[in-house]
């Protein structure tokens, strides 16, 4: 390992005043500021939170603290019927609809709309800015507008009825709540997918298309037999992180049935921790719900990257 | 404009093209409504007097500032002071951000000491962990240190962040030895060569790095949601959600406090719409 440039500098500086060589602190000097925060809120919670995760922890009694060990996730896996668990495991199921209702469209739709931007055309990036500008707006901005245009009298109602059609709860009961709020993050961060697949397309040779051409391979040949198979990775990858997205699911749902969640069953499992943890100040089990979908999510990940990842090679 | 494009699309080889290019604008004017109206109508039901706003008209017949002069005069909805809590803390923790991430990336980057590639990977590590693991510890840290309701509670947590640190590293790695080594020739110490060579050499990165960082914390929902309880000190995102279950049919003003917290990043992206769609497709594919 050779000396880094700063280390010889400062031990120059250090004969200089006669003083023999000794440990150099500047390095640590440099990273010391993130560290304490990086040390505080990332490495020291992710222990703290499998240790109150194994207690029935309420932040407001500090007195009555006791340990359970695993309770919390047996009742989270084996107490299904009760009433707080089975809370939780509607929602799991309302945050898999929202995986089938969003994850879809988000991939596949991003990468027709790459596809059509994939062009070299006047106004191209005109119309990539206008795709992509919602994703700058706040979850808040994009639910609070959309629960206005599916609101009873607003302007989704009001051109549905016109259309002869009969007047819909749009947020008060399914699948339309779940449609309205998949349309909502749809518009909002569909944009950021759009990005990511034309950024890969650009990188695809134009010479690989212009052979396939001379061969006779139409568009739809092109693309099933060019873009696809030199996108997999990025496919991987941007279905990868719209799951772990959707799984997030938070605001939209929050904003858009509000205190209804519950009963219409659009609670995101996000929504339960918070409720559990923060309003019920049942940390404990929150903690243990936290990890819960923690484990499940790396477990999605890992099994996306190996099984889509690797079956090229198959 | 449109008008030269056609006539240079009609003086290619066929009419055909001619065609295609048509049906081309006219699909990416359809899904670019899809994208445009709902701001559209944000703006519009913004600008209306409240009997207008359960109308399905496009056009406000007359329009009006009252939902804006209503939300600033209201006491109990201080959106002035939401904006400008929202601009506080997004202008410090960027700040802060940078300063941070740029230091340790430095280190990360340039530096030889022990225990380096331990912590670094460290820090990789968390990368994919997924955040609501740390959402109920540091909930019950910040509770702990009495900071519950402050600005600090909002900003600290977000500080721990490694993606900064990634980001910078990289560049500071790409930047030619050879800059440095002639500062320290010149006698400069390893901290002059990093204000002076190094950040300098870095300013595209770091505006980079501030302007999705600014993004981020000015839109930020789930944390300050859950940190900031007082009226006065909530930021702009959590104030509006807030409001919304108050204002359930007056969307006349629920819309002007979206159009208060949409138009300064719309603002921003307008600007520098360009620079934020490369640097997110850059990123994005790296992080």
């Amino acid at each position: 390992m050779a000396t880094s440039q700063p280390a010889r500098a400062q031990s120059a500086v250090a004969t200089n005043t006669g003083l023999r060589r000794r440990f150099n602190w500047t390095p640590y000097l440099f990273i010391l500021p993130h560290l304490i925060f990086f040390s505080a809120f990332l490495a020291y919670p992710f222990f703290y939170g499998i240790y109150i995760s194994l207690f029935d922890f309420d932040f407001l009694r500090p007195e009555y603290r006791p340990f359970v060990g695993l309770k919390n996730y047996a009742n989270l896996l084996f107490n299904r019927d009760s009433i707080q668990f089975s809370d939780f495991w509607h929602a799991v199921g309302n945050t898999g609809w929202f995986l089938i209702y969003s994850v879809p469209p988000l991939v596949i739709l991003a990468l027709l709309l790459a596809v059509l931007l994939n062009g070299k055309y006047p106004a191209r990036n005109l119309f990539r800015g206008l795709y992509f500008a919602p994703y700058a707006l706040s979850v808040t901005v994009a639910a609070v507008l959309w629960r206005w245009l599916f609101e009873q009298g607003g302007l989704i109602d009001t051109y549905w009825q016109r259309l002869g059609l009969q007047s819909v709860s749009w947020l008060g009961t399914q699948p339309w709540a779940w449609i309205a709020i998949t349309l909502c993050t749809i518009w909002w961060t569909i944009g950021f997918n759009t990005v990511i697949f034309l950024a890969a397309l650009q990188d695809i040779p134009d010479s690989l298309y212009e052979a396939a051409a001379i061969d006779g391979a139409g568009t739809f040949q092109q693309f099933s037999y060019i873009t696809i198979p030199l996108l997999r990775p990025v496919l991987v990858f941007v279905s990868t992180i719209t799951l772990i997205a959707s799984a997030n699911l938070f605001g939209q749902s929050y904003i858009m049935t509000g205190t209804q969640s519950r009963v219409i069953g659009t609670e995101s499992i996000i929504q339960r921790i918070y409720d559990e943890g923060i309003a019920q100040n049942r940390m404990g089990s929150a903690a243990a719900m936290s990890i819960f979908l923690a484990a499940v999510l790396l477990i999605l990940t890992t099994l996306n990257f190996r099984v889509f990842g690797r079956s090229e090679q198959q | 404009m449109t008008t030269t494009s056609i006539e240079r699309v009609s003086s290619g080889p066929a009419g055909i093209k001619l065609v295609a290019r048509i049906a081309l604008y006219l699909v990416l004017g359809l899904i670019g409504l899809f994208f445009l109206m709902p701001l559209l109508w944000m703006f519009s039901t913004a600008f209306k007097p409240f009997v207008e706003t359960l109308q399905p008209t496009w056009i406000p017949q007359e329009p009006t500032l009252e939902n804006f002069t209503n939300i600033f005069n209201d006491t109990s909805i201080p959106v002035l002071r939401w904006f400008l809590n929202s601009l506080g803390v997004a202008v410090a923790f960027t700040m802060l951000v940078v300063l941070l991430d740029s230091l340790a990336a430095y280190a990360y980057a340039r530096m030889v000491f022990p225990g380096r590639d331990l912590l670094f990977g460290l820090l990789l590590a968390t990368l994919v962990m997924p955040g609501i693991m740390f959402v109920v510890p540091n909930y019950i840290t910040i509770a702990r240190i009495g900071w519950l309701n402050t600005y600090q509670g909002v900003i600290a947590p977000g500080l721990s962040g490694v993606f900064g640190v990634f980001f910078l590293r990289q560049f500071f790695q790409s930047i030619p030895r050879e800059l440095e080594e002639a500062a320290y020739i010149d006698g400069a110490t390893v901290w002059t060569t990093f204000f002076r060579v190094s950040l300098p050499l870095a300013r595209g990165a770091i505006a980079t790095l501030a302007i999705i960082t600014f993004l981020t914390s000015w839109n930020d929902f789930l944390w300050p949601l859950l940190i900031l309880n007082d009226r006065n000190l909530q930021t702009l995102p959590v104030g509006l959600a807030t409001i919304q279950g108050q204002y359930t049919f007056d969307y006349g003003k629920l819309m002007a406090g979206a159009v208060v917290t949409a138009a300064p990043v719309l603002i921003l992206y307008i600007f520098l719409q360009r620079f934020i769609i490369q640097n997110v497709a850059m990123t994005g594919l790296k992080g």
